[in-house]
């Protein structure tokens, strides 16, 4: 069980594929066995050919689209599914994340559920009495916690879920996007700890969307993409490969209206370079282009650009007019270029939204919605939530 | 809480999951179970809770059915329909106990995978607890009964102590094995095909019907061996585990095959050490169908998950 440099892997995972069989509607009765006998279902894998060492200790982020397998992987670690080829092996307890208070039971008390819950992820009774006052102190329901569980809030349960989920003692953690729950002060800490359980080494495999948090929480990281290793290795390097694939999978959704008197034929992203790029580091420099052509002569068109978050809150915005660039009668083809110097952006991923409209605005020639989109990825060097260009010095005084 | 990690040499075993399926080894399969033993208590409580959760009296409940079960019993079976049977309450409750936890526990169990699908999917744990819950639940209810029937005997001063009382811990043997494997294939085979359930029901009226619990069994004996005389028959009776078990129960509390004042037989008139001969084989039989079913169970356990 010993890895190839000496550290011990607390989980290993060896040409791992998982196959399902997809119903089109479940047949769960004889009847409808017996009827469509060996025709409804059909066979697709979940996971193919996966390897990972996990050493102990360390934190693995599981990163990929929708559907990509992330789930499967940890419902194979632990344990709750069988794989259909490939061997994975685990050393300790796990502790799987999966739902929070998956199994709480509303007619009971929350004290009652926390023994009931704190059992099957294996603590023992005289574990739990021990834990019992700091599981409910995290939790935060003190006054709650002799009251039947059907009368909690949605978010008072999902905190006596995950109270109990953290102080369990396992070897090794599995956590399937449960960060994404509770308001921001108990996210916070749900982080201090799952970072608690770092330093203690324990191994964590964590599931999320979110590649701010690989970026602060993970030593390693596999993208998985349609049930498929794309990627493995560092955060940075694996977060970059991520952005790249969303890009290519959920561009522009761009609405489009106006007149067409004026139209975008196409547009796209570059670096200063004018190399073709998705993604860009913080500072970089960026190229917007559009080639536009006119289909009536129009006098003084106005075109403008505007970059939006993933939040879809507005980020920058501005237009040719105001950039000393104008046409007082556009014919024909035009290619138009906006240079932006350094990005300000950190981390995220933005859209940009292109359109053409007359001076006064009355009238719109052509907007796409999000017609392109390009990621920030911030280098380890620039945490926050704008870059500024710093220059350090130092001199001996 | 140390910043160390544990040397791999201390960590503990190695938990390996391949594309087999997989395979039971009883042993340590048990002593993981024994580990676990803790989830198990804990799901027995919460189904004693939860079946009594807002109702005034709570688990007395649990107490108070079987009391009242009895009066009814003692008071129809006295008045409204008396029949040649002495202590008739008596004769049916040794039975129904039996009968009732058997049939309470598949009840429970059919659905007990199903019912708990989302702890199954997200939480990793010997599945055979769930079953086991079942019949844990069930087996709370059967104590509590047999502690009434026992008072109320002991109460009009019926006369069970003796012999007899040696076939009682076998019969409870015997019923608890077979209870437990009947409560893991039900359970296992439901996670296939929901039709178990409903299947179940129809299937227990019948069974009833075929134990010998309403009426006596010694009138089976009699109407086959002494009247008809077909020994074959006979057998085919006692093929049916359940009327060994139950009749088992019977001997060992209701104790006197023909009391005075029945003009047949109530229970068989066989020899204590026969019918312990026989329910022996009906307990050692049930203990190989259990690991049987448990076999089964643990071999579909694996694919639970996805089944749901």
């Amino acid at each position: 069980m010993t890895a190839a440099d000496g550290m011990t892997a607390a989980v290993e995972i060896r040409g791992v594929g998982k196959r399902f069989k997809r119903y089109r509607e479940k047949p769960a009765t004889l009847k409808e066995r017996l009827i469509r006998f060996r025709q409804t279902s059909e066979e697709f894998w979940a996971l193919h050919d996966v390897t990972i060492d996990i050493a102990q200790g360390s934190t693995l982020g599981l990163i990929g689209p929708n559907g990509s397998g992330k789930t499967t992987l940890l419902k194979l670690i632990a344990g709750i599914l069988r794989p259909t080829e490939g061997t994975i092996s685990t050393r300790g307890r796990i502790a799987a994340l999966l739902a929070l208070g998956a199994g709480f039971h509303p007619e009971l008390t929350g004290r009652e559920n926390v023994y009931l819950n704190a059992s099957i992820l294996g603590l023992s009774r005289a574990e739990t009495d021990r834990l019992f006052d700091a599981i409910v102190e995290f939790a935060e329901l003190q006054e709650f916690i002799d009251t039947q569980v059907k009368f909690y809030s949605s978010g008072m349960y999902v905190r006596l879920g995950f109270a109990v989920a953290v102080h369990v003692d396992p070897a090794i953690l599995l956590v399937d996007e449960v960060l994404a729950v509770g308001d921001i002060a108990f996210q916070r800490k749900c982080l201090d700890k799952v970072e608690a359980f770092q330093r203690e080494g324990r191994t964590i495999v964590f599931v999320t969307h979110a590649p701010d948090l690989v970026m602060r929480i993970c030593d390693q990281v596999v993208l998985l993409d349609h049930g498929r290793i794309r990627a493995q290795g560092p955060p940075q390097q694996v977060v970059r490969d991520f952005r790249l694939l969303m890009t290519r999978t959920d561009l522009a959704y761009g609405a489009e209206e106006g007149t067409k008197e004026v139209e975008i034929v196409s547009a796209d992203v570059f670096g200063s370079n004018g190399e073709a790029r998705e993604w860009f580091e913080p500072g970089d420099g960026m190229v917007i282009q559009l080639d536009l052509k006119a289909n009536t002569p129009v006098e003084g068109p106005v075109v403008s650009f505007a970059i939006h978050d993933d939040q879809n809150q507005f980020v920058f915005g501005t237009n040719s007019d105001w950039r000393g660039v104008t046409w007082p009668l556009f014919e024909g083809k035009h290619r138009v270029q906006f240079v932006l110097g350094g990005l300000p952006m950190v981390d995220g991923r933005f859209y940009v939204t292109l359109g053409v409209h007359s001076r006064d605005a009355r009238t719109v020639y052509h907007t796409m919605q999000q017609a392109l989109a390009f990621d920030v990825v911030r280098g380890p060097e620039n945490t926050g939530a704008v870059n500024i260009p710093v220059e350090c010095r130092s001199e001996r005084l | 809480m140390a910043a160390v990690p544990t040397p791999a040499s201390e960590l503990p075993e190695v938990a390996v999951h391949t594309s087999e399926p997989p395979r039971l080894h009883p042993i340590g399969r048990l002593r993981e179970l024994w580990g676990v033993r803790e989830i198990l208590g804990n799901l027995v409580r919460k189904e004693v809770k939860v079946k009594y959760t807002s109702s005034v009296l709570g688990a007395l409940w649990s107490l108070l059915n079987p009391i009242l079960y009895l009066a009814v019993f003692s008071l129809v079976f006295a008045l409204v329909l008396p029949n040649r049977i002495p202590h008739f309450a008596v004769y049916l409750l040794s039975g129904l106990i039996a009968w009732n936890l058997f049939a309470a526990t598949l009840g429970l169990a059919a659905r007990s995978v199903v019912d708990n699908a989302n702890l199954v999917t997200k939480v990793y744990f010997p599945r055979e607890i769930l079953p086991l819950a079942s019949f844990g639940a069930a087996s709370v209810d059967f104590v509590l009964q047999m502690v009434v029937l026992l008072a109320f005997m002991a109460a009009i001063r019926y006369p069970f102590l003796g012999w007899n009382l040696l076939l009682l811990p076998l019969s409870m043997l015997a019923l608890f094995a077979f209870t437990v494997a009947m409560a893991l294939w039900v359970a296992a085979l439901n996670v296939r095909y929901r039709d178990t359930q409903h299947l179940l029901n129809i299937g227990l009226t019948l069974w009833f019907w075929l134990t010998p619990v309403v009426y006596p069994s010694g009138f089976v004996w009699n109407k086959l061996l002494v009247e008809h005389d077909a020994p074959a028959l006979w057998n085919l009776f006692l093929a049916n585990p359940m009327a060994v078990i139950v009749m088992g129960f019977q001997r060992a509390l209701y104790v006197t095959p023909q009391p005075a004042g029945a003009t047949t037989p109530v229970l068989p008139p066989v020899s204590l050490a026969w019918l312990a001969m026989v329910v022996g084989a009906v307990a050692v039989g049930s203990i190989v169908l259990a690991v049987l079913a448990w076999r089964t169970f643990f071999h579909m356990s694996g694919d639970f998950a996805e089944e749901l």
